[in-house]
C-alpha cells in the first residue's frame, strides 16, 4: 500500500514553551480511513493544524505524496482539505459565495456544477442563498466540509466531524465519508466517539500527551473487542499457574490468587466447560467468579492511563 | 503564482465593500459635505483665498489626501484583522497561497476602495467649488500610491493587533493628528515661523503639499520632496512586511 502522508518526528512548541507534539511520528495510507483518538488536550488538532499549514512547527519533517509541506507548500497543500474543529464562519456571506471562495483561494477555476452537486450531497442546496449565520450548527458543519471538498483534495483531515450532530446527521455524514473513500479520497478524523471509530474506521490511532501509543487495524482492535476475560478468584493464593492449565494461557494477577482466562465469545468453543472443570479436578477451591467485556473504550483507557503512568516515571 | 487564490481573495474583500455599500460611500460623503459646511462656509467666509485659490477649493486636496490615508489603513488593518478575528483565517493559512499573493490581496482590495473612495469624494466636491487639476497624471500617481503605502501600513497594523484597541490605537494616537496637522485646512505659511518649523517635521505635509501642488501648482514644500517621500514611505512599508515574513511570522500561530 502507498503512505500518502508521512509524519517524520514532528515536535510542536506552542508560544508559551508548551510541548504539544513530542517526535510524534505516524504514516496514512492512501485511500484509508484512519480514526485519531485521544483525551481532550492529547494534541489532535494540533496535529492536524501542523499538517495542514496552520501552525508552525519546529521538528521534523512532513510529506503529502512526496512533496515536502514547506519546500514543496503549494503542491502539498492543495492535495490537502481541512474541517476545522471549530464552527467559525464568517457571519453575512451565503453559503454558495463562501464555498466557490474556498474553492478560489486553492487556485481552482471555478466550477458551479462541482459546487452545486456538493451542496446537493451534503443537503445544503436549499440552503444556498442563506446568510452564514442564518444556519444551524449541523449545517454549519455541512458547510465547512462542503469548503473542504471544494478544490476536489486527496486528503481530508476532519477534526472532530461529528461533534455536536445529531444522530441521523452523524449517520448521513458516515455515508459521506464512505462515499469519498470509495473515490480514493484519504480521510483522517478525530473523534471522541468510539463507535464512531468502529463504525468507519479502517485503522485506529491513539495519541495521548503529543505522542502516538498504538496504531492498529480496526479488526485487530476489534477481535480484541470480541474477547472476554474470565476471572476465578481462588480461596488460597497459589505459586504458580498449574501446568495442567497450560492450554489455556492462563495470566495470574499481582496477589497470584486471580486466574484471568481470556475468550472469544464468537467462537463455538468457548473452553469454559472444561477450564473449569480441570480446575476442579487439579483440587483448586473457587472463591468467585466473574467475566468482564474488553471494550475499543477499555483499550483506549488502559493505553492513556499506562503512557501516562510512563510520563511519571521518566 | 496562484492567480485564482489571489483573485479569491481580493473580491471576497470587494465583496465585503459591496455588502456595506452604504457605509462605505455615504460615509466619506456625508463628511465631504460636512467639511465643506463648517470649513468651507465657516472659515471660508474670513479667509477668501489662499495663494488666489478660494478656500473652499483649496481644502479639497487636503480632504481627499485625509480620506484615502484614513481608508486605506481602515480597510487593510481590519481586512487582516477582521479573519483572524473570526478564526476563519484558517483556510487562508491552509491554502497554497505565498505570503506575497495573501498581502497582494488585502492591500489591493483595500486600495481599490481608497480610490473609489476618492473618487465620490472629487465629484462630491465638484457639486460644491471649482475644481481645477493641472496635473491629472500626479494626482493619479499620488493618489494611488499614497492609497498602496497606507493600505500596507494598515495590514501591518492588522497583523499585528490582537485586539479591537491595537487596531484602533495607531490611527487614533498618530494617524488622525497627523493627518489634521499636516496642513489640509491651512497653508503652512499662514502658521508662525516656529510652527512652521514644526510642521515641516509632519511627514503627512509632504503628501498633502504635493497632492495639491497636483491640482493647483501651489505647495508647501518643493513637489519632488513629496515625491520622495511617498516613494520613502511606500518602502519601508515593504521592508517591514518583507522582514517580518521572512522570519517566519504566521499571521496565526
Ligand atoms: N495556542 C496555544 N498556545 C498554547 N498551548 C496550546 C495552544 N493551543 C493548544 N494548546 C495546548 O496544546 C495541547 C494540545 O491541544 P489540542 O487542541 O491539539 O488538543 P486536542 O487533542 O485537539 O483536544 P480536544 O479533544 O479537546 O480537541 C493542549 O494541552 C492545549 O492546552
Ligand atoms: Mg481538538
Amino acid at each position: 500500500m502507498r503512505e500518502i502522508l508521512k509524519i517524520n518526528n514532528i515536535t510542536k512548541i506552542y508560544k508559551n514553551q508548551f510541548k504539544a507534539l513530542d517526535e510524534l511520528n505516524l504514516n496514512i495510507n492512501e485511500g484509508e480511513i484512519f480514526a485519531l483518538l485521544g483525551p481532550n488536550g492529547a494534541g489532535k488538532s494540533t496535529l492536524i493544524n501542523t499538517v495542514c499549514g496552520i501552525l508552525n512547527f519546529d521538528k521534523g519533517d512532513i510529506k503529502v505524496n512526496e512533496f515536502d509541506i514547506i519546500k514543496d507548500y503549494r503542491k502539498a497543500r492543495s492535495l490537502i482539505g481541512i474541517v476545522p474543529q471549530e464552527l467559525n464562519l464568517e457571519a453575512f456571506e451565503t453559503v454558495w459565495d463562501n464555498v466557490n471562495y474556498s474553492r478560489g483561494l486553492y487556485g481552482k477555476s471555478p466550477n458551479h456544477k462541482y459546487i452545486e452537486k456538493l451542496l446537493k450531497e451534503l443537503s445544503l442546496w436549499d440552503k444556498k442563498d442563506s446568510k452564514l449565520r442564518e444556519l444551524s450548527g449541523g449545517m454549519k458543519r455541512r458547510v465547512l466540509i462542503a469548503k473542504a471538498l471544494s478544490h476536489e483534495p486527496k486528503v481530508l483531515f476532519l477534526d472532530e466531524p461529528t461533534a455536536s450532530v445529531d444522530v441521523e446527521l452523524r449517520k448521513d455524514m458516515w455515508k459521506v465519508i464512505q462515499k469519498l473513500k470509495e473515490k480514493n479520497v484519504t480521510i483522517i478524523l478525530t473523534t471522541h466517539y468510539i463507535e464512531e471509530a468502529e463504525e468507519i474506521a479502517d485503522r485506529v490511532g491513539i495519541i495521548n500527551n503529543g505522542k502516538i501509543i498504538l496504531v492498529d487495524e480496526k479488526e485487530n482492535l476489534i477481535k480484541k473487542l470480541g474477547q472476554k476475560i474470565l476471572k476465578i478468584e481462588l480461596s488460597e493464593p497459589i505459586k504458580l499457574i498449574p501446568k495442567e492449565l497450560k492450554n489455556f494461557k492462563l495470566q495470574l494477577n499481582s496477589d497470584k490468587n486471580i486466574l484471568i482466562y481470556t475468550y472469544d465469545t464468537k467462537g463455538k468453543n468457548t473452553g469454559i466447560t472444561s477450564l473449569l472443570s480441570d480446575i476442579k479436578s487439579l483440587g483448586l477451591q473457587l472463591k468467585d467468579i466473574s467475566t468482564e467485556q474488553s471494550s475499543l473504550e477499555s483499550i483506549f483507557l488502559n493505553l492513556v492511563k499506562e503512557s501516562e503512568n510512563e510520563l511519571a516515571r521518566a | 503564482m496562484n492567480w485564482q487564490g489571489l483573485k479569491a481573495i481580493y473580491f471576497h474583500e470587494m465583496d465585503r465593500m459591496r455588502r456595506t455599500l452604504f457605509q462605505s460611500l455615504v460615509s466619506p460623503f456625508i463628511s465631504t459635505s460636512l467639511y465643506f459646511v463648517v470649513f468651507g462656509s465657516a472659515i471660508g467666509s474670513r479667509i477668501t483665498e489662499i495663494e488666489g485659490i478660494s478656500y473652499g477649493s483649496f481644502i479639497v486636496p487636503g480632504m481627499i489626501m485625509l480620506t484615502i490615508l484614513t481608508q486605506s489603513i481602515s480597510n487593510a488593518s481590519f481586512g487582516i484583522f477582521f479573519p483572524k478575528f473570526t478564526n476563519t483565517v484558517y483556510e487562508i493559512l491552509a491554502a497554497p497561497l505565498s505570503s506575497f499573493e495573501i498581502i497582494l490581496g488585502f492591500v489591493g482590495a483595500a486600495a481599490t476602495k481608497s480610490l473609489i473612495i476618492g473618487t465620490v469624494i472629487i465629484c462630491t466636491a465638484g457639486f460644491f467649488v471649482d475644481l481645477q487639476i493641472e496635473h491629472p497624471f500626479i494626482m493619479m500617481f499620488f493618489l494611488v500610491l499614497t492609497s498602496v503605502t497606507f493600505a500596507l501600513f494598515g495590514f501591518i497594523i492588522g497583523m499585528w493587533a490582537d485586539n479591537f484597541e491595537k487596531l484602533q490605537l495607531i490611527p487614533i494616537l498618530i494617524i488622525t493628528p497627523l493627518v489634521f496637522l499636516g496642513g489640509s485646512f491651512y497653508s503652512i505659511n499662514m502658521l508662525p515661523e516656529f510652527w512652521q518649523k514644526v510642521s515641516l517635521l509632519n511627514p503627512v505635509l509632504y503628501l498633502v503639499s504635493g497632492f495639491r501642488w497636483s491640482f493647483y501648482e501651489i505647495a508647501d514644500v518643493s513637489i519632488y520632496t513629496s515625491l520622495i517621500t511617498i516613494l520613502f514611505f511606500l518602502f519601508s512599508c515593504v521592508l517591514i512586511i518583507s522582514y517580518t515574513f521572512a522570519k517566519g511570522y504566521k499571521i496565526k500561530n
